[in-house]
């Protein structure tokens, strides 16, 4: 499974790329072993590679990941995975101390360095290009690394005793010689064992030994995020450091005209007006002298060919594309057409998801010092590769010329995978002399967002005479991501990410399903959007198998029992999620359970949503149980933490999320018309989680992907109103 | 215009137009970045702070309208116990996931259960309707409220 660009996942939020054949992965990982500097042991780990990023790599060797083992015996795990919430820096470091044999406190999580010459090796660039840098990437690299560092250090110690290495145990950070009852720190080992050999094809403890791996270990990062210390990229300071804010043309690909500053530049702490292309940022001593002088600017705008585009108009070209296509296929099986004229009914339906703000917590901002003949950015990515390229293209200076510092995250979501906002954020700064930090306000955030695209999707089924599918016909259209943000990846026309899951976890005897890529005005973007394709091709798959069950008079859960087949791990999770949600039980009037099951990012999932509706059309969201399989499970905690996360995603979407354009701006604002779910609508959810010895599977995005459908089908069992479109709209819902 | 800020028991003097919001004053004049910027208008939270012990969004709480009042923000609300007992809790149920929100998540419920010894869920509802957490940590935020009061109210007992 290919997850480039993407942090660790126990995860959240970053896109995951099913495995295709287009995107192709080599699986082999590599260790290289050498003396740190400063002493100790450096352990170079390079991650298995995506094929198209292999290729595009600057040099042979370029490590995704360093272990370094200190002469103090300090273990640190160094690596350009950014935290976003998703706990990566408390469950990657569990993969090495287990196989290590150290206490999960003995390891220290850094950013990427800062600083390459501390590693002495100038080509390192800690490049996140590459990297498949999930959980499911690391889950074995890492072990093996905890695993090889391990046996080096046992190795060091036995030479130096004149034993055999295999009369050696490890444990919390000491090598012992139990016959002799002689030990040694990995510390004081650390320098002799970088010149042993790395062992091949190390040993890796079974899962029924892990003694750390599985169990709910605390964040090792919690502390800072509760005194108000952690320090996210809005959070640098700099001396002399100046704060700007910024308005963008509001139609897109519009064009700045002229602006009158006079007016901003009499504000208090207003610096300087930065014109661009097709923005203005004021420059300030702090962001309410900024906000202040960017309202006072007298703006005008040249609109250019946006200026009257609108939502209807963009569903009209893909209601156009999905009549006419052409599509590219992406899955064919059996004899569709021959199905289909055999069948006792067909079933038709569209199904439409809206563009889609990301709204991290906190608001894109990036800061920038340009040099003559430096360049340092200060921000929180989870590109670093790409805010470098960005900063150095801007600013003409050699890539090596330009830092990146990165920071936590406040929520990525899918958003921080973007660079806009850094390239924007350069050229600002090449016009001011000094340090300039740039915020977004909400506003700038949610109407210049790079939007989870609208999908359009047909669907057709072939039902026999005692309601079984016999044909399954599912058409995706919408603009490619994948085209945009790894073009490599984008071959003979298929977006592999907007097909990902669009015949569900099914096994259809005849299926076909096609893709037809939708352009974008100008200026107006698509990108990754937590649970990516799954989330939609969940919504409208599920939905759909919904009103197949509903049409063969079968229980909805029954019935996608039936259409597994023998997959057993489906079977269990949505068995599962039936029995621990009582399934069957009675609901009052007016409330309804509906199911969801998906397989995404490798970890098999179903939901069982409850909701009661208003006399308004409201909904209500009482409860979700859910299911998971995601293999191996690092920690437990993590796991459920993300499910509820995930949920409140993607519930804030179903709910509530949509983007809509008129005369070529964005209608919502702030989160007052871009809501997201609070406190009191938080449904109670369960999560129960299956053991099991598979390979680990993402744990962020499947709930995220599942809540939509699970909840729209609970409302039709409610009320009767099928919801083939998002968000829920209540005034469909109204009664008695 | 002057003005001179007790914040966290000390004082600042500061020159900024009097219609700033503390928000910035606090962050970018002063440079205590513990209190977040979320939205500017009064609807996410994440800039909460303390005015005499009463929770205020920042953003738009202007510096003129101060006064005298004491502020506390999130880098001294551990040494109040209802702070304290908040901050201990949120460890203990481990709430944060990105954590941006959590500043203010948390000056809000330390405000509640100062006030309010065992709060309801209603209670909790109302006072954290307020504070958006798009990592969706309300669950373990709510349990968290609940076992905070709890221990606050066993030491003060
Ligand atoms: S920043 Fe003040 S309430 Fe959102
Ligand atoms: S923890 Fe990320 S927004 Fe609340």
């Amino acid at each position: 499974m290919l997850n480039a660009f993407a942090p660790a996942r126990t995860s959240s939020e970053a896109p995951e790329f099913a495995e295709t054949p287009a995107a192709g992965l080599s699986r082999r990982s590599f260790l290289v072993a050498g003396l740190a500097a400063g002493g100790g042991l450096l352990l170079s780990i390079g991650l298995p590679k995506f094929a198209g990023e292999a290729l595009a790599a600057d040099g042979p060797f370029a490590p995704d990941a360093f272990i370094r083992i200190g002469s103090d015996g300090a273990v640190t795990l160094v690596m350009p995975q950014v935290e976003m919430g998703q706990g990566t820096y408390t469950s990657l470091p569990m993969l090495i101390a287990e196989e290590l044999q150290i206490d999960l406190s003995q390891v220290r999580l850094e950013h990427a360095p800062p600083d390459d010459k501390l590693y002495g090796n100038p080509a390192i660039g800690f490049q996140v290009t590459g990297g498949s840098t999930s959980i499911r990437g690391f889950y074995e690299p890492l072990r093996k690394a905890g695993a090889s560092a391990r046996t080096m250090l046992v190795a060091a110690a036995a030479q130096m005793w004149g034993v055999d290495p295999a009369a050696c145990d490890a444990a919390h950070g000491v090598v012992l010689h139990p016959a002799s009852g002689r030990q040694a720190s990995y510390g004081s080992l650390a320098e002799k064992a970088a010149a042993m050999p790395v062992p091949k094809d190390v040993a890796l403890k079974p899962v029924d030994k892990f003694t750390l791996i599985g169990t709910p270990a605390k964040r090792l990062d919690a502390a800072g995020k509760v005194d108000g210390t952690a320090a996210y990229g809005i959070d640098v300071k700099l001396p002399g450091l100046k704060v700007a804010t910024v308005a963008a043309c509001p139609v897109f690909g519009g064009k700045l005209k002229s602006v009158d500053d006079t007016d901003a530049r009499a504000v208090k702490g207003v610096r300087q007006v930065v014109k661009l292309d097709d923005a203005v940022a004021v420059v300030a001593d702090h962001m309410g002298a900024a906000k202040k002088g960017l309202a006072a600017l007298k703006i005008e705008w040249d609109e250019g060919p946006n200026a009257t585009l609108s939502t209807e108009e963009i569903v009209r070209q893909m209601e156009a594309l999905a009549a006419t296509g052409p599509g590219v296929d992406d899955k064919k099986v059996g004899d569709v057409e021959a199905a289909e004229r055999a069948a006792a009914r067909t079933v038709k339906a569209t199904y439409q998801m809206p563009f889609l703000a990301h709204t991290t917590m906190e608001p894109l901002n990036c800061t920038v010092h340009v040099r003559p003949d430096a360049c340092e950015v200060w921000v929180g990515s989870q590109v670093l590769s790409r805010a470098q390229a960005t900063a150095a293209e801007v600013t003409g200076l050699p890539r090596e010329k330009v830092t990146v510092h990165n920071h936590l995250l406040g929520g990525g979501f899918g958003r921080r995978l973007e660079v806009d906002s850094v390239t924007q954020a350069v050229k600002i700064a090449k016009q001011v002399d000094g340090p300039v930090k740039v915020v977004w306000t909400r506003e700038e955030d949610i109407q210049h967002d790079i939007y989870r695209p609208y999908y359009y999707d047909q669907f057709a089924a072939g039902l026999d005479a005692q309601g079984k599918v016999t044909s399954f016909r599912h058409r995706v259209v919408g603009s490619s991501i994948v085209a945009r943000w790894l073009p490599q990846a984008f071959t003979n026309g298929l977006d592999f990410d907007a097909v990902d899951g669009a015949a569900g976890p099914y096994g259809f005897a005849n299926l076909h399903v096609d893709y037809v890529r939708h352009m974008l005005p100008q200026g107006l973007e698509t990108g990754w959007w937590r649970g990516v394709g799954v989330t939609h091709n969940a919504f409208v798959v599920e939905g759909f198998v919904d009103e197949l069950a509903v049409e063969a008079k079968a229980d909805p859960v029954a019935f996608r029992r039936e259409l597994l087949a023998n997959d057993a791990r489906a079977r269990g999770v949505l068995d599962l999620a039936a029995q621990k949600a009582g399934w069957s039980g009675a609901l009052p009037a007016r409330s309804g359970r509906g199911v969801s099951l998906l397989l995404g990012f490798g970890t098999y999932m179903a939901q069982v949503a409850e909701v009661e509706i208003g006399k308004d059309g409201a909904v209500k969201v009482s409860r979700i149980v859910c299911a998971v399989d995601c293999g191996v499970v690092i920690n437990p905690d993590t796991v459920k933490a993300q499910v509820q996360g995930g949920i409140v995603y993607g519930l804030s979407a179903a709910l509530y999320g949509q983007i809509t354009l008129k005369d070529g701006r964005v209608e919502q604002s702030n989160f007052d018309s871009y809501q997201a779910l609070r406190i009191e609508e938080m449904p109670a959810i369960e999560v129960h989680i299956v053991e099991s010895r598979e390979a680990p599977g993402g744990i962020g995005e499947p709930s995220t992907s599942g809540v939509a459908p699970a909840v729209v089908n609970a409302v039709f069992a409610a009320t009767g109103q099928r919801l083939r479109q998002l968000p829920i709209d209540p005034d469909r819902l109204k009664g008695a | 215009m002057s003005f001179s800020l007790k914040i966290n028991g000390t004082s600042h003097e500061v020159d900024v137009d009097d219609d700033t919001p503390l928000l910035w004053v606090i962050r970018d004049v002063l440079g205590m970045t513990g209190t977040k910027f979320g939205c500017g208008a009064a609807l996410c939270g994440a800039c909460t702070v303390h005015l005499d012990g009463a929770p205020v969004r920042s953003c738009v709480t202007t510096v003129d309208s101060v006064g005298e009042s004491a502020i506390t923000t999130i880098e001294a609300i551990g040494a109040a116990p209802a702070g304290r007992h908040v901050q201990q809790a949120w460890l203990d149920l481990d709430v944060v996931q990105c954590g941006y929100c959590q500043s203010g998540q948390i000056m809000s419920a330390a405000a509640l259960i100062a006030d309010t010894k065992a709060p309801t869920d209603d209670d909790i509802d109302n006072a954290m309707s307020g504070n958006i957490c798009r990592c969706g940590t309300y669950a373990r935020i709510r349990e968290a409220v609940k076992l905070a009061a709890a221990s606050l109210a066993s030491e003060t007992k």
